[in-house]
């Protein structure tokens, strides 16, 4: 089946005044129809810049110099702003970390909700969209939703709001939403309703969701493929239960390892050591080498290239076990 | 064995003051009343040398309040938190320095426009633990203490990572040799590989400082590693407190069952989560009784009416729940 969105060496620089930053650098990966992608790394990795880059939302100094996203057929990097606005809130949605910043504080939810459904479809009435608004709230968990139409976003708890934005992202029956860190902000009761609602969601319409997070834990709860990305790469991506069960990059160990449950009590946790390098002036070779406990002199020259492994996963590292190897 | 620690009957309360209209309008037969929030409410619990006693509970459930006022930066409304000071490793430290905080964010809890050396010096300066000419070579021993590099000294904070900053905002902690250290949510806002760092650091700490820590988090995988003992709160309240196997493996309060559940875990995968209902009611007007009930499956009628008692299930086990008592 054709993927719905098909990144090919997505390159997404920025040119700022201390040099070049390539905070996307060479990521491929595609998303199926209702599948569940996860985009792991830290801070600084260039998992949002990715995201990013999807809905055409990168800013000047940055700028797109390579790649193409492909999505169902058509190259979005090559688009226009005003060619992007009809697959933008249209066709890919995309939810943020902080729903006070996405939602406008002085409207009602019922306007926000009815101008992002006027804005793609001219012909539909205010009544008809006030009535598929309402019961996009429904889907996504809000109880009284006509009521709840008429409030303003300060009235709703943080749990509440970011329903609000999924309600939003959904209003178009989108096929791809992008969620960038959606329940970073929330408490975990709330986190674990929300990403129930979109399970169901994603399961219930066939949309593909690309996950944004930091948090391999709730990856490994909802995707079903993973992409592990480091200074700007996707160091490792495949089904999660595999790399879960056997992650074959240092630097997926060293994430996994460092997970609490993962090491026995009372015993210090597993760390990697030393720190993200600066994006401005990567080491030449892999980026990870000095926390890296396997690199050698081969890892400081050259950057390791994809290997493909026999279960379908894709590492970026030259000591996969020659046995993996495909 | 006496605890080190002891706070009985804590609580604090904010008090929203009446604004002038409101008072002018209370004078004319209006009758509006000043808004109350029980952040902390009735809290007891005592605490042995050389535990680490971790805090969860989700946001507005009062931890971060608690732990201020163990801390003493907040007065209590009422009760007390006392300290026994015939257990202190140093019987001469003053007593305001036997207790340090470390906070959540390492941007905003060290001054922009001081250097390393004087952040982690003007407090043993001040209470005259060292001399102003020993203070380059306290602050080179402070720093290795926590894994920094000496030549950062002459440095201001922008000049750090987060992870690092986080360490500085320890070697201030520990600056004036004190016994407890609260972290309230002192990870938190670190990245994962470098959360796992700070851990390691605080337990090394813990073992050649001789430190006791109240140790607040949300992160449900951080307490469970690191914590002896822990206290769950839930609006205000203690809903249970336990020794970490028990907390674990037989969680008794329905919240501590709900919130264990939530937790994404790594070995579980792919799951269809099976969240609890509801939103943490607003702690302005708490739901009477059993502060959880409207979110409890098993709430009857006497959680509406009624307050649950802390009480002892099992040793050093406590839960605040009527269901114990009909079992």
């Amino acid at each position: 089946m054709e993927p719905i969105l098909k990144i090919n060496n997505l390159q997404t620089h920025f040119f700022t005044k201390a040099g070049i930053l390539k905070a996307v650098d060479g990521v491929s990966f595609e998303i199926g129809a209702g599948e569940i992608v996860g985009l792991v790394g830290e801070s600084g990795s260039g998992k949002s810049i990715t995201g990013f880059s999807v809905m055409g939302l990168v800013d000047p100094p940055g700028k797109i110099i390579d790649g193409s996203i492909n999505f169902k057929g058509k190259n979005l990097s090559a688009l226009s702003n005003d060619q992007m606005q009809n697959f933008r809130g249209n066709r890919i949605a995309m939810i943020f970390q902080d729903p006070m910043m996405t939602l406008n504080p002085v409207l009602r939810i019922e306007t926000q909700m009815i101008e992002a459904i006027q804005a793609h479809d001219s012909g539909i009435s205010r009544e008809d969209a006030r009535i598929r608004s309402r019961d996009t709230l429904g889907l996504v968990g809000i109880s009284s939703p006509d009521e709840r139409l008429r409030a303003y976003p300060h009235q709703f708890s943080g749990g509440m709001r970011q329903r609000v934005s999924i309600a939003i992202a959904m209003l178009n029956r989108p096929d791809l939403i992008i969620a960038d860190e959606p329940t970073t902000a929330l408490d975990v009761t709330i986190q674990g309703q929300v990403i129930s609602e979109m399970q169901k969601l994603c399961r219930e319409t066939q949309t593909a969701l690309l996950w944004i997070t930091h948090d391999l834990a709730v990856i490994a709860g909802i995707a079903d493929r993973v992409c592990v990305m480091y200074a700007g790469r996707i160091v490792e991506q495949g089904l999660v239960a595999n790399i879960i069960a056997n992650p074959m990059h240092p630097y997926t160990q060293g994430l996994m390892g460092s997970v609490p449950s993962q090491n026995q009590r009372g015993k210090p946790l597993q760390q990697i050591n030393g720190m993200v390098p600066s994006m401005l002036n990567l080491p030449a070779g892999c980026a990870f080498q000095n926390r890296c406990n396997y690199a050698n002199e081969k890892c400081s020259k050259m950057q390791p290239d994809i290997t493909q492994l026999a279960d379908s996963r894709q590492v970026r590292c030259f000591n996969v076990p020659a046995g993996q190897q495909l | 064995m006496k605890p080190i620690l002891k706070v009985q009957n804590l609580s604090k309360d904010f008090i929203k003051s009446l604004d002038l209209v409101a008072k002018g309008l209370n004078r004319i037969g209006q009758n509006y009343k000043e808004e109350v929030v029980h952040a902390v409410d009735d809290v007891n619990f005592s605490i042995f040398k050389g535990e680490i006693v971790g805090v969860v509970g989700e946001s507005g459930c009062g931890k971060s309040t608690l732990g201020r006022m163990v801390a003493g930066i907040l007065s209590p409304s009422t009760g007390s938190v006392e300290f026994d000071s015939s257990q202190a490793n140093n019987k001469e430290t003053p007593s305001a320095l036997r207790t340090q905080m470390i906070f959540q964010d390492p941007f905003s809890s060290l001054n922009p426009r001081k250097r390393v050396i004087d952040i982690v010096t003007e407090a043993p300066i001040y209470h005259k633990l060292i001399t102003p000419s020993e203070k380059r070579a306290f602050a080179t021993e402070m720093l290795q203490r926590v894994g920094l590099d000496p030549d950062t000294l002459e440095r201001y904070p922008h000049q750090f990572s987060g992870g690092q900053r986080q360490r500085v905002g320890i070697a201030r902690a520990l600056a004036v040799s004190p016994e407890f250290l609260v972290c309230d949510e002192s990870i938190a806002a670190l990245d994962v590989s470098i959360q796992a760092q700070i851990i390691n650091l605080f337990v090394d700490l813990k073992d050649s400082f001789d430190l006791t820590y109240l140790f607040i988090s949300h992160d449900i995988g951080v307490i469970e590693h690191i914590s002896d003992r822990v206290i769950v709160m839930y609006l205000g309240r203690i809903v249970e407190t336990a020794p970490i196997e028990a907390f674990v493996k037989k969680p008794n309060h329905p919240y501590t069952q709900a919130l264990l559940a939530g937790v994404p875990r790594l070995e579980v995968g792919k799951r269809q989560y099976e969240p609890i209902s509801g939103e943490i009611p607003s702690p302005l007007s708490p739901p009477p009784g059993c502060h959880f009930h409207p979110r409890c499956k098993f709430a009857a009628a006497r959680c509406k009416a009624e307050k649950p008692a802390l009480r002892e299930i099992a040793p050093a086990h406590f839960s605040s729940c009527h269901l114990n008592e009909e079992a």
